[in-house]
């Protein structure tokens, strides 16, 4: 344990609380645990990872504390490379978005998800197309319609990020539907949802939780969502309106499904006792009321995968996305 | 008159006994994360995060709040005596605060310091209870023109500040903006210069650069001077601090255009770090003692000091009323609160009015706490000076070391540091200016992505920098600030030249 050893320090005075508790696996972290978040702080995978890290701490999950570490360089690559080169390292665990497939893709960065251990996905984040209230717009329909009628280029369409999940949407939406867009690449999803109330862009595939307080407010609209059904969730969250209410796209004429993957990794070359560890880890951690409440605030969809199971959802993912960015244009040409 | 009300219940539940103790604990635990520079506030907030959840919500942000005080309080301890700043917007404190300690007025630098933070906070707060609503929504009119306007500026007004010559200060900001340019490009997701080193994928991070431009390039000059830090007459006793309040009335305009400038810049997503440094540029320019800014001016310490806590404390307006932290602490204060299931945003002020009322009374009381923490430490902080350097020097060199590593946890970041190091002294001996360097590299690739943006939506017409009353204003005090000390430079040539 050489490395951060001063933010361990600091962790383990805050994790004073947490000891007891046996766990049921047979292998046991010995050290303090690194949680690796290939993003900045204050984001999505940034907000899963730190509710994690509470909750283990607020019910003593762990004997070891548990430290996140932000590592966002090179869109996540940082994070990643950082990991594959801890091999054979049990205390370190990376959580995943879509860039675990598209900044090796999009910079050549030499990693692949092959290179890590497979622990489980967690969860699944749904993906919303959002308009300003004001606007006149209540269907997916009256939007496109509206994009048509106007020059190529003259809507904007605000995401996260440049060559990542919110652009490759925007160019699978304006293929299902013959538009132009103008993208333009944000640092956070905040951001986007706040330039969007704002009318500097036009619309915004944000997640749930990024958006949620503006529709809240009645500043933003959702039209609808990328996935194959509405979401689960029935409590109404803005205008008497639940998640639920929301149709899918495909359902509204705009045939495009995408769901981001938040999942857990560990390092290269870990025992499966190691893997089982972690996997009854964050069974419990799914069973606590703090998690459902996080879910339910975010409307994620709430698969849970481990195993040859989770290894090969990853695998076809991987696949799709190689072709959704060739697709694209968005292939690292080797400069 | 309904705010008042709210405020005095948000008093009553911010006054109970133990959300006063976490108000001390997050104040000291705060200043010891300010002053290791590094180790800033983002980072600190992040790892006591887990710490709070045991809490009852209220007590938590109060406990975090205080931890981001408390830093913003000790970001200026390093800064004045060893030229260190532990958080960005410290940077312009150095400018004056440093040379101070040197003349043997630490004490007075810090007191300054400490009571202009106060002042500053204490302003924004008090905007905060008065026009919360109103304020946050013009935070919406700021789109990527607007922000590269505000940027511009603060480059603008910059560039007339330095003594040196205008072009040795070009050549330095420039080679800011060509650090910044390493790295992840955001718009196109292309990497930038890394030479595929995967420790350059994140660039070259500010704190880095600044410890060792300033930390480091100031202990290899004096060495080269001869061993002597200066400042050993520092006075060490509290009536410094009286005798500094004496004074510090005169400064009133000061202090008030900072106040406005600082809230001004916080709502604008533009934040504390080009608060601090415009605060000082336009200061330096107004004030009657400018032309000595640099040589250990007190107004030079007032002026970013008020201005960054003013901006710093705004800064948490638009993170509660629109869910968009000010600041990268900020950023991780949201992730508490969405941890504790409150939802930022527009809804939050009619939903969770405890807690936002609560907040913000603690804002008033964990300030008024802080500032009395730290001034009844002045005269500790100010006898560290009195220890010898062939002492100091080295505890220096490790606190910048840890300060370094703790950034990443990584050991490359270390040998950087050193790198910047010498290039900070070869800088200083040949007389160029470090301040703008460090303004670029901070704030370089955030003006680059908001330029790059507006081109993108206006399909590359540089007229949506003009498109706009709000826009054009910006952009036009902008090119006032830069071109008004092109003419008084040349005319003083050409005055010069004729004589």
């Amino acid at each position: 344990m050489t490395r951060s050893v001063l933010l361990v320090a600091l962790a383990s005075v805050s994790a004073l609380c947490a000891s007891g508790v046996a766990a049921s696996a047979t292998w046991e972290p010995l050290r303090p645990v690194e949680f690796i978040v290939p993003a900045g702080t204050g984001g999505g995978a940034d907000q899963m990872a730190r509710t994690i890290q509470g909750i283990i701490t607020k019910h003593n999950l762990m004997k070891q504390p548990m430290v996140v570490i932000n590592k966002s360089g090179g869109a996540g690559g940082e994070g990643f490379i950082d990991v594959k080169s801890s091999s054979g390292n049990p205390h370190k665990i990376i959580i995943t978005l879509s860039n675990l497939f598209t900044t090796p893709l999009a910079t050549g960065i030499p990693f692949s998800w092959k290179d890590l251990t497979p622990v489980a996905m967690l969860a699944l984040d749904e993906f919303v197309l959002w308009v300003n209230a004001d606007k006149p717009y209540n269907t997916v329909k009256d939007y496109v319609d509206v994009v048509k009628k106007s020059p190529a280029g003259t809507i904007k369409m605000g995401g996260t990020g440049s060559k990542q999940e919110d652009q490759i949407i925007t160019v699978a939406v304006e293929k299902a539907t013959g538009t132009k867009f103008t993208y333009i690449p944000y640092k956070g999803g905040g951001e986007v949802a706040v330039q969007l109330v704002g009318n500097h862009i036009d619309s915004s595939v944000n997640n749930p939780i990024e958006a949620v307080a503006q529709w809240r407010g009645g500043k933003l609209r959702p039209l609808c969502v990328f996935d194959g059904k509405p979401m689960a969730y029935d409590e109404p969250v803005a205008d008497g309106k639940a998640w639920k209410d929301i149709p899918s796209c495909k359902s509204q004429g705009l045939d495009m499904e995408y769901l981001m993957l938040r999942g857990i990794f560990m390092s290269p070359k870990a025992t499966k006792e190691q893997v089982d560890y972690y996997i009854d880890l964050f069974k419990k951690v799914r069973e606590t009321s703090e998690w459902r409440d996080f879910m339910k605030s975010g409307a994620f969809n709430t698969t849970f995968m481990t195993g040859a199971d989770y290894a090969k959802w990853v695998e076809v993912e991987e696949k799709r996305h190689q072709v959704l960015m060739k697709e694209a244009g968005f292939l690292n040409t080797g400069n | 008159m309904e705010e008042l009300v709210n405020l005095f219940h948000g008093f009553a539940v911010a006054l109970q006994p133990f959300n006063i103790m976490v108000m001390l604990v997050g104040i000291v635990l705060g200043v010891v994360i300010g002053v290791l520079p590094g180790l800033g506030g983002a980072n600190g907030v992040a790892i006591l995060l887990p710490l709070t959840f045991s809490m009852p919500p209220t007590s938590a942000i109060i406990m975090l709040s205080c931890i981001y005080w408390g830093a913003l309080f000790g970001g200026a301890i390093t800064s004045i005596l060893f030229n260190i700043p532990g958080e960005p917007w410290s940077v312009a404190t150095t400018f004056d605060g440093y040379p101070m300690a040197q003349q043997g007025k630490a004490g007075e630098a810090l007191t300054a310091a400490f009571t202009s933070s106060f002042v500053g906070a204490l302003f924004a707060v008090i905007m905060i209870t008065l026009v919360a609503p109103l304020v946050a929504n013009f935070a919406l009119q700021f789109g990527p023109a607007e922000k590269f306007a505000v940027y511009f500026l603060a480059f603008c007004s910059f560039v007339g500040l330095s003594k040196e010559p205008p072009f040795k200060t070009i050549a330095a900001m420039m080679m800011g903006f060509a650090l910044a340019a390493v790295g992840l490009d955001s718009i196109t997701g292309q990497l930038r210069l890394t030479f595929g080193f995967t420790e350059l994928l994140n660039g070259f991070d500010f704190l880095i650069a600044v410890i060792g431009l300033f930390g480091i390039g100031e202990i290899l000059l004096t060495m080269e001077e001869g061993l002597n830090f200066r400042g050993g007459n520092a006075k060490i006793n509290l009536r410094v601090v009286l005798q500094t309040w004496k004074t510090l009335p005169t400064y009133w305009m000061t202090s008030l255009r900072s106040c406005v400038i600082g809230c001004w810049m916080g709502i604008t997503p533009a934040g504390a770090t080009p608060a601090s440094f415009m605060s000082y540029g336009i200061t330096k320019r107004v004030a009657k003692n400018g032309h000595n800014f640099g040589n250990g001016e007190i107004e030079g310490v007032i002026a970013p000091e008020t201005a960054a806590h003013a901006a710093g404390t705004a800064a948490l307006l638009p993170m509660l009323s629109l869910g968009v932290p000010g600041s990268p602490t900020a950023a991780v204060l949201l992730g508490g609160l969405l941890i504790w299931g409150l939802q930022p945003g527009p809804m939050l002020f009619v939903e969770q009015k405890e807690f936002v009322w609560g907040l913000i009374a603690s804002m008033y009381l964990g300030n008024l706490v802080g500032l009395v923490v730290v001034l009844t430490c002045v005269p500790i902080f100010a006898a560290i000076l009195r220890v010898p350097f062939s002492i100091i020097a080295p505890l220096i060199l490790v606190l910048c070391a840890i300060g370094a590593y703790s950034v990443h946890s990584s050991t490359f970041d270390v040998m950087l540091m050193l790198i910047f190091g010498v290039l900070g002294y070869l800088l200083k001996k040949c007389n160029y200016p470090l301040a703008p360097l460090v303004l670029a590299i901070v704030l370089g690739d955030k003006a680059e992505e908001a330029f790059r943006q507006s081109l993108l939506g206006s399909q590359g017409s540089l007229g949506v920098f003009f498109s706009n009353g709000l826009v054009s204003t910006i952009m036009v005090f902008g090119l006032i600030a830069l071109f008004w000390s092109a003419v008084q430079q040349g005319y003083t040539r050409l005055r010069a030249a004729v004589a």
